[in-house]
């Protein structure tokens, strides 16, 4: 199954060349190229990011994760709602969950105050939603499965039978 | 005034390897390829085990040949991996890694004078273990042409059929090399044809990528001529834990259990519960380990045949074995690559005569270190070859 595998290695890391990929899969170039060209045609693969971690920049992030609870009505669901809050480009990920509260949204922006002011006037104002709790990130850990410490170090001996 | 040495450790040449330390310590950058454990960590089930069993103290020796329940455990999972049944109080050992289990053979089936046929290229420690008990060794080249698989020919060519005891590993330390069973049994017969007891080193036994690892002693009439070594360390990535197990007849396991309760005791304790853990809950972290070092062997076999190094197809454990360019020797082109590139192989020789010509080129290390190193020695490639 090549497309699983590719899928794999670009979720491990994108910027993986064709070239390695097809070396650690046992496929020619080609195929992995036209397997990813189909995974992007399909909409399987939406895009490809840099992992980036805030603290070790000058310039600051702020980011917040957002609970957010709603109601719906005859009219609007939560697609509707989801829709609606989806276009604005502060908000960078937006979950329908389980459990207390409706959706899950991540904001981000450059100061505290803008993301406050992002929440309290393009969000909360929407009447669907009843309730928003913002939770200011303080400090990550792990993203997108990588973990953002200074790693260990490799402390096996260079040479081992 | 000076200790006298014994004859037995005069006996033993010192550690190849040892000069190529002192070069890597000088050099900054170095990507070593040279190693012979996994990258990974122990996983965390089987480490979170062993807290908890310093947390409860459980700090005092086990039963001599290692914890009940875990005996119990390994005769349940060599049952059902490898077909192979072991009654766990009489025919199953826990050593301190499977190092120390390979010793104790030595020392309770070989007599001084005694041929002990070793399947070469292999791991190091065969050679000096047969001389430390004062058997004599018959070193049986494998070859390329044959995959590095062990063959009737070979053995018949080495004068194996008069020797007392066979010594094999496989999948193979340093090669890389597998012995599905059709190739086994007859090296099976000839075992049974000539009265050969066998020792089977199988501690990479997990590590196979082409059909699962079939076990010598699975076969007709060879459970009671041979003793299986197998441990922790590959599978479980638990090298410095120091656990291994040896199964064989319980005779034989009793001879081992004697030596092995004057001088060890018995195996530490601490790991006897992260392995206890690790055979419980951790086939999925082994299944994913395999995968990594699946995709690391296709990338690093492709990347040596694009350099224009022949190498043979590996198909176990966490090495493949390419042959060095013509106009070096394995271990001036280990040194020089070290030298002048900062990579770290092992030369083919350090395993046996036969071995000459090649390099062993571990690749259980990260991907992008393994990138570069294939990098570097094209590199090395292109200027001198």
């Amino acid at each position: 199954m090549s497309e699983r595998e590719v899928l794999e290695l670009l979720r491990e890391n994108a910027r993986y060349s064709t070239a390695d990929i097809a070396r650690m899969t046992d496929l020619e170039e080609s195929e992995v190229e036209a397997t990813i060209e189909e995974l992007e045609a399909a909409g399987v693969v939406r895009g490809y990011q840099a992992v980036v971690d805030w603290d070790k920049l000058e310039d600051e992030r702020v980011r917040a994760e957002v609970e957010l609870n709603v109601t719906l009505d005859r009219e609007t669901g939560y697609d509707d709602i989801a829709e609606r809050l989806a276009r604005f480009p502060q908000v960078k990920a937006l979950r329908l969950i389980s459990g207390d509260y409706d959706f899950d949204m991540e904001v981000e922006g450059d100061s505290i105050r803008e993301v406050s002011q992002f929440i309290s006037e393009k969000v909360a104002p929407v009447p669907e939603i009843t309730q928003t709790v913002t939770h200011y990130v303080m400090t990550s850990y792990k993203e997108n499965g990588i973990e953002l410490g200074d790693g260990e170090d490799d402390d096996r001996l260079s040479y081992s039978p | 005034m000076t200790f006298e040495l014994s004859d037995r450790v005069q006996a033993v040449p010192p550690s190849g390897i040892r000069r190529f330390f002192e070069i890597a310590e000088e050099r900054d950058e170095v990507i070593s390829l040279g190693v012979g454990e996994p990258d990974f960590a122990t996983p965390w089930a089987a480490r979170d085990a062993a807290i908890a069993s310093l947390e409860q103290g459980k700090t005092s020796y086990t039963a001599n040949r290692g914890k009940r329940e875990l005996r119990e455990s390994i005769a349940d999972y060599v049952a059902d991996r490898f077909d192979l049944g072991y009654d766990p109080d009489e025919e199953i050992i826990v050593t301190t890694g499977a190092s120390e289990a390979v010793d104790l053979a030595f020392r309770a089936f070989v007599d001084p004078g005694d041929t002990v046929a070793v399947a070469q290229p292999c791991y190091i420690s065969y050679e000096p273990g047969v001389t430390f008990a004062g058997g004599e060794v018959l070193p049986v080249p494998t070859t390329e042409e044959d995959d590095f698989r062990l063959t009737v020919e070979g053995l018949e060519r080495a004068g194996a059929a008069d020797a007392d005891m066979l010594v094999i590993c496989y999948p193979n330390n340093p090669t890389g090399a597998i012995m599905p069973a059709e190739d086994l049994e007859p090296i099976a017969e000839f075992a049974r044809e000539h009265d050969l007891t066998v020792l089977s080193d199988e501690i990479y036994a997990e590590l196979t990528y082409d059909g699962e690892h079939t076990s010598i002693a699975s076969f007709e009439g060879m459970r009671e001529r041979t003793i299986v070594f197998n441990g922790f360390s590959k599978a479980y990535a638990m090298t410095g834990l120091r656990l291994g197990y040896a199964l064989g007849p319980a005779d034989a396991i009793g001879a081992m259990n004697k030596i092995h309760q004057y001088t060890m005791l018995s195996a530490p304790t601490t790991p006897q519960y992260a392995a206890l853990e690790a055979l419980d809950t951790c086939d999925n972290d082994v299944r994913e380990m395999v995968e990594e070092y699946d995709r690391r062997r296709q990338f690093v076999l492709s990347r040596f045949r694009e350099i224009g190094m022949d190498v043979f197809e590996a198909k176990g454990a966490f090495y493949c074995f390419p042959e060095v360019p013509d106009g070096f020797t394995a271990e001036e082109f280990a040194e020089e690559v070290l030298r002048e590139q900062g990579v770290a192989v092992v030369p083919g020789d350090v395993f046996g005569d036969v071995g000459e010509g090649h390099l062993r080129v571990s690749y259980a290390t990260g991907l992008g270190d393994l990138r570069q190193a294939l990098n570097r020695i094209e590199a090395f490639v292109e200027e001198h070859a």
